[in-house]
C-alpha cells in the first residue's frame, strides 16, 4: 500500500455536556462524572421523561475570529463552530491562505436546526380555523411573518454548520452534510476517508453536531419510548448493559476532527493523534422502528470495517492480545441495541468477543444523536493515546444475557492500539471506523 | 487504509480495482416532478415545451409573492399501488417527501431492468442485496401543520398558547407514537432499502440542491471502492407546505409572480428575472459498474465522466460564487481527462434567482471563455419548478436522455435575455453530444459539476 493511501487524524475537539475543552472532558470521562439533569430550556416538568444532558454555559462567540461574520447561527451550529476550532487549532493548520482551499472539504453528520416552538405554536394557533378544525394558511403566513424570525428558520437547515465552517476557516473543497440519525457522524468520518483516498480533498474537517433537545424533540421520542423516564434519579437513567436499562439519555453538542493523508501531515510536521484504518456501512433493510433481530446489518459493517483494515476478528496478535483492544459501543441504553449490539459483536470477534472491553460513554454524557459518533471516535483518539479505558458507569445489575466485558463503573489502565467505534442509526443505517495508534 | 471488501472480491477483480478505477454508468432514471414520473414523460414535455408550473393546489399561497408551483398530477402518482403489498401499512408513515422517493425508486429500477423484492417477486435478482446501495438526497422535512396545531389546540392554556405542562400530560398523546419518524430525513432512504432491499451502503445526504449531485458523487465512490456494484443515487423534496415554503420566502428564493402567468415566471439568466418558483419532485438514477451493467445485460444510458464539488465560503443564504463554480467544473473536467473544448452542451443549475444565475453566467464565461455563448444549454426548472434536493437528479435524467437521444429538449424562457449565454427560447433539436455538464449551486454554498458521457 501506498503512504499516500494512509489517512491520519491531526486535530479533534468537542463541545459536549460535559464541558467544551478536549482535556477537562476527557478527564471527567476517565473519572466516570456525569452531568445529566433536569431539563431547564424549557418546562418539561410534565413530560415522560424530565431529564436531559444539557450542554451549560457554553458561549460559541469565543470560538470564532469575528462573531459577525456568521450572524445568528442555530444551536447545531454554535456547537460544531467551537468543535471546529478546537480540533482546527489541534491541527495546526492555521491560516489557510497559504493553502489549496479546493483541497480542504467538510463532511459533516449534522442534525436539523432547533424549531422556535414558542412562534411556531403561536402562529399556527393564530391561524387555527376551530369550525373546520385545520390551518388557514393564508392567516398562517402572515402569523409566521410576525412570530418566526426569518434568519433563524433559514438557520436551521442541516447544511447549515458545514457552510458556517467553511465561512469560519476559508474552505472551498468538496463539502457534504448527511443525516443518517444516530449514524451520521460516524458515516460522515468513513465517507470524509474515502474522499481523501479517492484523491479529491488532501485535508477534510468532519464529525457531526445536533440537539433535539427541544420541545418537539423531546416529544417525538417520548411518543416512541426510546427515551428513558427514570425522572426520580437522572444520573443513574444512562444504563447501558444492564438489566434494568429502560431507553436512551438525550444529550447535544458537537465533534470534530481533521484529517488528512500521512503524507500531507509529515511533510507539516504535524501531530498526529491516529490513523483511520477501516470503515464499514450497511443498511438493515428491515423496518423503519426496529433493528434485524440478529443484528445482521450490524455485524456486517463491524465485519467490512475490519476486513477494509487488514484485521482477522477471530486471531490474536502475536503478544497474545485479541486484534481490536477497545470497542466503543453504540450502546444507548435501550433494550433493543444493546442485546443486538453485543450479538453482533459476538457474532464477529467468536472466542476473542469477551476478551474485548467495549464500553459506552453515552452512560455519562448522554446520546448526542447525530454527534455521537464523533464525540466516541475522538474518544477512542484519546484511549490510544493514554492507555487507559473510560468505564460504562451505572452498571449495577448486569444483564444475565449480555455478558462481555463492559469495563463497569471505573476506568482500567489497558496497552490498546486500535480501536472500533460503531453507531447505528434509526432507520437502519449501520456505521463502524477502525482505528489504530499511529 | 485499502477501502475494498475483501471477501467481496475475487484475486483478479482486486488487482483490477488497485490498477484502475470502476468505470460508473447511469443504467436507469426515475424522474419525478410535474412532468410526471419517468424519463418519457420528462422528455415529452420538455421536447414540447409544455412546462408543468401552474397555480399552486397543495395550500393556498396568496399570502406569498409566488402563486406558481410544480405539483405532480393526483391522478398519475398514488404510492399506494407503488409499493410492495406486504408493506402498505407503511404508507401512512409517508410523508410527501417520502412517497416521491418510493414513486422514483420503482420507476429507476424498471427503467434499469434490474429487479429487486420491491418490484419483482418471481424473477432471479440480478443483484445481490449486500451489493446494492442507496444514497437519497433530502431536505429538512416539515411536519404537518393541521397534525400539530391539532395537538396544540388540545393543550392550549388560559393565553391561548399552548401550555407545555398541558402539552407533557395529554397534548403530545395527539401525535401518533411514530410522528416522529414521518419527518426524519433519512426516511426517504430508509423506506427505499426497505422496499428494495438495498443493504449495501445507505446514506442521506442534505445540502439542499446540490444534494443530488453530492449523492450521485457518493454513489461513484462507494462503488469505485468496491462496496456496492450499484445504487440507487439522487434525491427528492417538497417545500410545497406552509413551514418550508416560509423558509424560501424568508431566504429571499421565491419569485415576485403576483399576477403573472405560470410560464412567465422562472427566467433562468435573464436581466429581468424575478426568483425561482418551487416543484415537488426530483427522482433517483441507477448507477452502476459497468462491467457488472454490461455483464447482467443491462444498458449503459451514459457514464460519469467526471465528478467534483467545491464549496463557496462567503454565501450569505443566497450567494453563491462565480470562481467556486468554476473550480467545481475544471477539477470535474480535469478528472474526467476532458478539456473544455471537449463539452457538448451544459444543463444549469438556472433557477431564475439573480444571483445564482449570474455567478453560474459568469463561472461558465470563465471555463469556457469565448465559446461560452455558443454552448447548448438545457432548463429544467421552467418546466418542473426548482425541486430542490430532487433538482440535480431531473437535470442528470434530461441529460442522460439527451445523450441517448442525441437532441436537446426545448428551451423556456420569457425573460429579457442579454445574449452572452444560449438561454432565450427555442424548440427541441437535434445535436451531437458526446459530453454533457450539469451543474448545481446550493443555498448553503455547495456546488458541484458533474460530466457525463455518451455510451455505446
Amino acid at each position: 500500500m501506498s503512504k499516500r493511501s494512509r489517512i491520519v487524524v491531526t486535530g479533534a475537539g468537542w463541545v459536549t455536556p460535559m464541558g467544551h475543552d478536549l482535556e477537562s472532558v476527557w478527564t471527567r470521562l476517565l473519572a466516570g462524572e456525569t452531568d445529566v439533569a433536569t431539563i431547564d430550556r424549557f418546562d418539561a416538568s410534565t413530560f415522560p421523561t424530565t431529564f436531559a444532558s444539557q450542554v451549560r454555559n457554553y458561549d460559541w462567540t469565543g470560538f470564532v475570529d469575528d462573531a459577525a461574520l456568521h450572524g445568528h447561527p442555530g444551536k447545531h451550529t454554535q456547537f460544531a463552530l467551537g468543535a471546529a476550532r478546537q480540533a482546527w487549532d489541534a491541527s495546526g493548520l492555521g491560516d489557510v491562505s497559504t493553502l489549496n482551499r479546493h483541497r480542504i472539504g467538510i463532511y459533516l453528520g449534522a442534525g436539523e436546526g432547533v424549531l422556535d416552538f414558542t412562534s411556531y405554536q403561536r402562529a399556527s394557533l393564530a391561524a387555527w380555523q376551530e369550525d373546520a378544525g385545520v390551518v388557514d394558511t393564508v392567516q398562517w403566513g402572515d402569523a409566521a411573518s410576525r412570530f418566526l424570525d426569518g434568519i433563524g428558520e433559514v438557520e436551521q437547515e442541516p447544511n447549515m454548520p458545514a457552510s458556517h465552517i467553511s465561512r469560519e476557516f476559508g474552505l472551498r473543497g468538496p463539502v457534504y452534510n448527511c443525516l443518517t440519525a444516530c449514524a451520521a457522524s460516524t458515516q460522515a468520518i468513513g465517507e470524509a476517508a474515502s474522499i481523501i483516498q479517492r484523491g479529491d480533498a488532501d485535508v477534510m474537517v468532519s464529525g457531526g453536531t445536533h440537539t433535539m433537545l427541544h420541545v418537539l424533540g423531546v416529544t417525538g421520542f417520548n411518543r416512541l419510548t426510546a427515551m428513558s423516564t427514570r425522572n426520580d434519579s437522572p444520573t443513574t437513567a444512562s444504563r447501558p448493559f444492564s438489566r434494568s436499562r429502560d431507553g436512551f439519555v438525550m444529550g447535544e453538542g458537537s465533534g470534530i476532527i481533521v484529517m488528512e493523508t500521512l503524507e500531507h501531515a509529515e511533510a507539516r510536521g504535524a501531530n498526529i493523534l491516529g490513523e483511520i484504518r477501516g470503515f464499514g456501512s450497511t443498511a438493515d433493510a428491515y423496518r423503519i422502528t426496529d433493528m434485524h433481530p440478529e443484528g445482521r446489518g450490524p455485524g456486517d459493517a463491524i465485519s467490512q470495517a475490519l476486513e477494509h483494515a487488514g484485521i482477522d476478528p477471530e486471531s490474536r496478535l502475536d503478544d497474545g492480545r485479541p486484534p481490536v483492544q477497545y470497542i466503543s459501543a453504540h450502546g444507548t441504553s435501550t433494550s433493543e441495541n444493546d442485546s443486538i449490539e453485543t450479538r453482533a459483536v459476538k457474532r464477529v470477534f467468536g472466542d476473542l468477543a469477551p476478551e474485548i472491553p467495549m464500553t459506552s460513554i453515552k452512560s455519562m454524557m448522554g446520546h448526542l444523536i447525530c454527534a455521537a459518533g464523533a464525540v466516541e471516535f475522538i474518544t477512542c483518539l484519546m484511549i490510544l493515546r493514554d492507555h487507559v479505558i473510560p468505564p460504562t458507569i451505572n452498571l449495577q445489575d448486569p444483564d444475565p444475557e449480555l455478558d462481555l466485558d463492559y469495563v463497569p463503573n471505573v476506568k482500567r489502565e489497558a496497552q490498546v492500539d486500535t480501536c472500533l467505534s460503531n453507531s447505528f442509526g434509526f432507520g437502519g443505517q449501520n456505521d463502524t471506523l477502525v482505528v489504530s495508534r499511529f | 487504509m485499502l477501502l475494498i471488501p475483501r471477501n467481496a472480491l475475487s484475486w483478479g477483480r482486486r488487482l483490477h480495482y488497485r490498477l484502475m478505477r470502476r468505470r460508473t454508468v447511469i443504467s436507469g432514471a426515475g424522474p419525478i416532478s410535474a412532468l410526471g414520473v419517468g424519463l418519457d414523460a420528462h422528455w415529452d414535455a420538455m421536447c414540447s415545451g409544455r412546462s408543468g408550473l401552474r397555480p399552486m393546489t397543495t395550500f393556498d399561497p396568496q399570502w406569498y409573492p409566488c402563486h406558481v408551483a410544480g405539483e405532480l398530477d393526483a391522478g398519475a402518482f398514488k404510492v399506494r399501488s407503488i409499493v410492495p403489498k406486504s408493506y402498505r401499512k407503511a404508507v401512512k408513515v409517508m410523508c410527501r417527501d417520502v412517497e416521491l422517493a418510493i414513486g422514483a425508486a420503482a420507476e429507476a429500477i424498471m427503467h434499469a431492468n434490474l429487479q429487486t423484492p420491491g418490484v419483482d417477486h418471481e424473477r432471479g435478482y440480478p443483484i445481490k442485496s449486500e451489493r446494492l446501495g442507496c444514497h437519497i438526497g433530502s431536505g429538512l422535512i416539515a411536519a404537518d401543520v393541521n397534525e400539530l396545531t391539532t395537538a396544540f389546540v388540545s393543550s392550549r392554556g388560559d393565553d391561548g398558547e399552548v401550555d407545555l405542562r398541558a402539552w407533557g400530560t395529554t397534548g403530545m398523546e395527539n401525535l401518533t407514537p411514530l410522528w416522529l419518524l414521518k419527518y426524519l430525513p433519512n426516511m426517504l432512504a430508509c423506506h427505499v432499502t426497505i422496499v428494495h432491499d438495498c443493504r449495501g451502503p445507505s446514506n442521506t445526504i442534505t445540502c439542499a440542491e446540490s444534494s443530488s449531485a453530492l449523492s450521485l458523487g457518493e454513489s461513484m465512490r462507494v462503488i469505485e471502492r468496491g462496496a456496492a456494484d450499484a445504487c440507487l443515487t439522487g434525491g427528492a423534496e417538497s417545500k410545497l407546505n406552509p413551514l418550508n415554503y416560509y423558509r424560501q420566502f424568508c431566504a429571499g428564493r421565491l419569485a415576485e409572480a403576483r399576477g403573472l402567468e405560470p410560464d412567465d415566471v422562472v427566467r433562468p439568466f435573464a436581466s429581468d428575472a424575478l426568483g425561482t418558483a418551487l416543484g415537488e419532485g426530483g427522482g433517483l438514477l441507477v448507477l452502476e459498474d459497468l462491467e457488472h451493467c454490461t455483464q447482467r445485460g443491462g444498458t449503459p444510458l451514459a457514464e460519469v465522466l467526471g465528478y467534483a464539488a467545491t464549496q463557496s465560503p462567503d454565501h450569505d443564504g443566497l450567494g453563491a460564487t462565480a470562481e467556486d463554480i468554476a473550480a467545481a467544473m475544471t477539477l470535474a473536467l480535469d478528472s474526467a481527462g476532458v478539456d473544455p473544448s471537449g463539452v457538448d452542451a451544459i444543463v444549469p443549475f438556472g433557477c431564475g434567482i439573480p444571483a445564482i444565475d449570474a455567478a453560474e453566467a459568469e463561472a461558465i464565461q470563465t471555463v469556457f471563455g469565448d465559446r461560452a455563448s455558443d454552448i447548448e444549454l438545457v432548463l429544467t426548472v421552467p418546466f418542473t419548478g426548482n425541486c430542490n434536493a430532487g433538482n440535480g437528479t431531473i437535470q442528470l435524467a434530461v441529460a442522460t436522455r439527451c445523450l441517448q437521444a442525441q437532441s436537446l429538449p426545448a428551451r423556456m424562457n420569457t425573460g429579457t435575455l442579454t445574449g452572452d449565454l444560449k438561454a432565450g427560447p427555442c424548440d427541441a433539436r437535434d445535436a451531437a453530444l458526446q459530453t454533457m455538464l450539469v451543474l448545481s449551486a446550493s443555498q448553503g454554498g455547495q456546488n458541484t459539476a458533474v460530466l457525463l458521457g455518451r455510451t455505446g
